[in-house]
């Protein structure tokens, strides 16, 4: 078992002849992942690596494939109408790595995908994996080990430092998800723990937040009233000064909300595990196991 | 991004809000000139990215020409929270009878863009929010359908009571949600709307964000970016496609990640050392990324030891290797450097340098203390 995706999901790539979507396709397919189509509007009957077939629309692909999953490498001003296609044509995880969407775009995605009953992800996300089963996304495979911590974070490479980390010391993990750096995106903290509460196979979570916002204190809440399974936290931007946007768009402290300290505090407050460096996540959770 | 006061004002007035006119000047001789032009008293104002011009004495008014050409030659030049004032913006006074403050800002938790409106204008509206929240009226806006006609008549019927006031509020919140959405902006903002001692509604100072994410749609928009307002190494960064702030310490880093080069200051700071910079190389491989990085870090006295922190994903570890040697060999280091890189292409990266005189470490926290100790002016553990 496994949160959103495992060896049953199918995969269209949405900007699948791009650079990007090139070359992470070759590694999803490499990983294991059933990478059934691919689109590419006015490519359409091509084959990508002479394999996976290319369609103009989502609407096609879904159709010809069954696809169930997709994930999206378009340029950041197409990137809210690629996610908008997907959710129109039936895709019911959708996954945004693209990096720069302008946020008004994501107030109109937001409710769009939500009324058609789709689960967003990101977007300026690295994407997900489960270890051993599937991967969507951008995260190097061979970091990551099956096992049963459950791995969520807003960052990119900080995510991989940890969950390398982990499989050094010899835990492996259920699904690794990255939530993205954005301030507005389709997937918070909340909503993997609480995938990870109910995930048979995930036994602890590690949770990497970062300043800006309130999605680590409201998670830190739901983690108090509603988990029963141990969460070791970190946040990172702790030395962050006020008013920068620390390269995540999300990223900022903004007047005095959104702080580390203030971060760091809920989750003292919901009883979780505070880990100061990247490295305190291993002996936290054996502790906590 | 943000932008000028005088430039917000000229958005705003593009959509019909009524502004009092004015005009910038960068000289205390083209100040009298244009308080002469707009006649009676006018508003000499700081244009600079700070809160707390007034405060800092950045705001003032002049009753005479002469008067605003003497109050000009002294804002020009002062520095408000460390920023130097070039430009003023020179204003009609209005006769002020009340205060209110309207604001747009895109909000996290609604995922939508909120209208905040209150009658207690003129303060700063975080010490509000906090104090008096019932004094704050929040309307989230459903960007699809946009400000409808019976929101933007109860967002002012919270500020006033008088049916034609109400009228004119309405008439500006639409203008300023217009011009919050044409501009791809983050937050919009009038503080004050004034309303003067013969009833008129005005917007006397205005404040724009606009989302860095849009400025590749936005070419007019990006186009008033004030580079004097930021640090050179900021400016000379962004043209090189790097995210770099400049912090007070001395430690300074490279980092491909967000994340990660948050976490990598933080460790510097759990190590007893002050980070010198935040730096992102992102995420692709590219050697000059790396010569550019070294050499804007380099260009910094304050930085005693260079730290790299490097997990390769997407990133080439090799890549990275190999800027090292290329921006090093051009311009010799006077500096340490501590290499900590790990992933793709490990192996041939830690070759790389070896083969040219470095060493580098696959552990972070190994990394990081090593770097502490050497701007400590101590020995390399």
């Amino acid at each position: 078992m496994s949160i959103f995706i495992d060896r049953h999901t199918t995969l269209i790539v949405q900007g699948i002849t791009g650079r990007d979507g090139g070359f992470h396709t070759k590694q999803m397919i490499e990983y294991g992942t059933r990478v059934v189509g691919g689109v590419t509007p006015g490519k359409g009957g091509q084959k990508f690596e002479n394999a996976v077939p290319v369609f103009n629309t989502v609407h096609q692909a879904v159709e010809q494939t069954g696809a169930n999953t997709s994930v999206i490498y378009v340029p950041p001003m197409y990137a809210a109408d690629a996610i908008m296609e997907a959710a129109d044509a039936g895709i019911k995880f959708i996954v945004a790595i693209t990096e720069g969407v302008p946020v008004l775009d994501m107030t109109r995605v937001y409710p769009f995908v939500k009324e058609k009953g789709a689960r967003l992800l990101g977007p300026n996300c690295p994407g997900l994996i489960t270890p051993g089963e599937s991967k969507v996304g951008i995260i190097p495979g061979r970091i990551c080990t099956p096992g049963n911590i459950g791995v969520v974070s807003r960052s990119g490479t900080l995510t991989y430092e940890v969950v390398y980390q982990l499989t050094r010391a010899g835990m492996g993990q259920s699904t690794c998800v990255g939530i993205g750096g954005d301030p507005i995106n389709g997937t918070n903290f909340i909503d993997c723990l609480a995938a990870f509460e109910t995930d048979p196979n995930t036994k602890a979570v590690a949770m990497m937040g970062e300043i800006g916002g309130t999605d680590e204190q409201d998670a830190a809440t739901f983690v108090k009233e509603r988990m029963t399974k141990p969460v070791v936290g970190f946040i990172a931007g702790q030395t962050a000064p006020p008013g920068r946007r620390m390269g995540h768009a999300g990223a900022i402290i903004s007047g005095s909300s959104g702080t580390a300290a203030e971060k760091i505090e809920s989750f003292r407050a919901a009883g979780m595990g505070v880990a100061k460096r990247p490295i305190d996540f291993v002996e936290l959770l054996k502790e906590r196991m | 991004m943000n932008i000028h006061e005088y430039q917000a004002k000229d958005l705003l007035r593009a959509e019909g809000v009524p502004i009092p006119p004015g005009e910038t000047a960068t000289t205390p001789e083209q100040v009298e000139a244009i308080a002469k032009k707009i006649g009676g008293m006018v508003v000499v104002k700081a244009q600079v990215h700070t809160g707390g011009r007034g405060k800092a004495g950045g705001v003032k008014l002049a009753k005479t020409p002469a008067e605003a050409r003497e109050i000009a030659s002294r804002i020009l030049g002062m520095k408000i929270n460390g920023l130097t004032v070039y430009t003023v913006l020179v204003t009609a006074a209005a006769d002020i009878a009340s205060e209110a403050y309207v604001g747009i800002i895109l909000d996290r938790a609604t995922k939508k863009p909120v209208f905040m409106v209150s009658p207690a204008g003129g303060i700063d509206i975080e010490e509000v929010a906090a104090k008096t929240p019932d004094k704050i009226l929040k309307l989230p806006i459903d960007t699809r359908y946009g400000l409808q006609p019976y929101q933007a008549s109860e967002l002012g019927f919270f500020l006033f009571d008088d049916v034609k006031k109400v009228r004119a509020a309405a008439k500006i919140m639409t203008q300023l949600y217009q011009a919050f959405m044409k501009n791809d902006a983050s937050l919009a903002e009038i503080n004050p709307l004034v309303v003067t001692t013969s009833g008129e509604v005005l917007a006397l100072d205005a404040k724009i964000s606009v989302d860095d994410n849009a400025l590749d749609r936005h070419p007019e928009l990006a186009a008033l970016r004030d580079e004097t307002a930021e640090a050179p190494s900021e400016v000379q960064a962004r043209n090189a496609n790097l995210t770099f702030i400049k912090l007070d310490g001395d430690v300074g880093c490279v980092v491909n990640g967000a994340g990660l080069a948050m976490a990598t200051m933080d460790l510097v700071k759990y190590y007893g050392g002050e980070p010198a910079n935040f730096l992102d190389i992102g995420g692709s491989s590219n050697p000059e990324k790396v010569v550019n990085a070294l050499r804007i870090i380099t260009a910094d006295p304050s930085v005693k030891v260079i730290l790299f922190n490097i997990f390769g994903g997407i990133t080439r570890t090799d890549d990275v290797a190999n800027g090292i040697v290329t921006a090093t060999k051009a311009n010799p280091l006077k500096i340490p450097i501590v290499i900590r890189l790990t992933g793709t292409n490990e192996e041939i990266a830690m070759k790389i340098l070896q083969e040219n005189g470095f060493s580098a470490s696959s552990d972070m926290d190994q990394a990081v203390e090593k770097a502490v100790a050497l701007a400590k002016g101590g020995k390399a553990a």
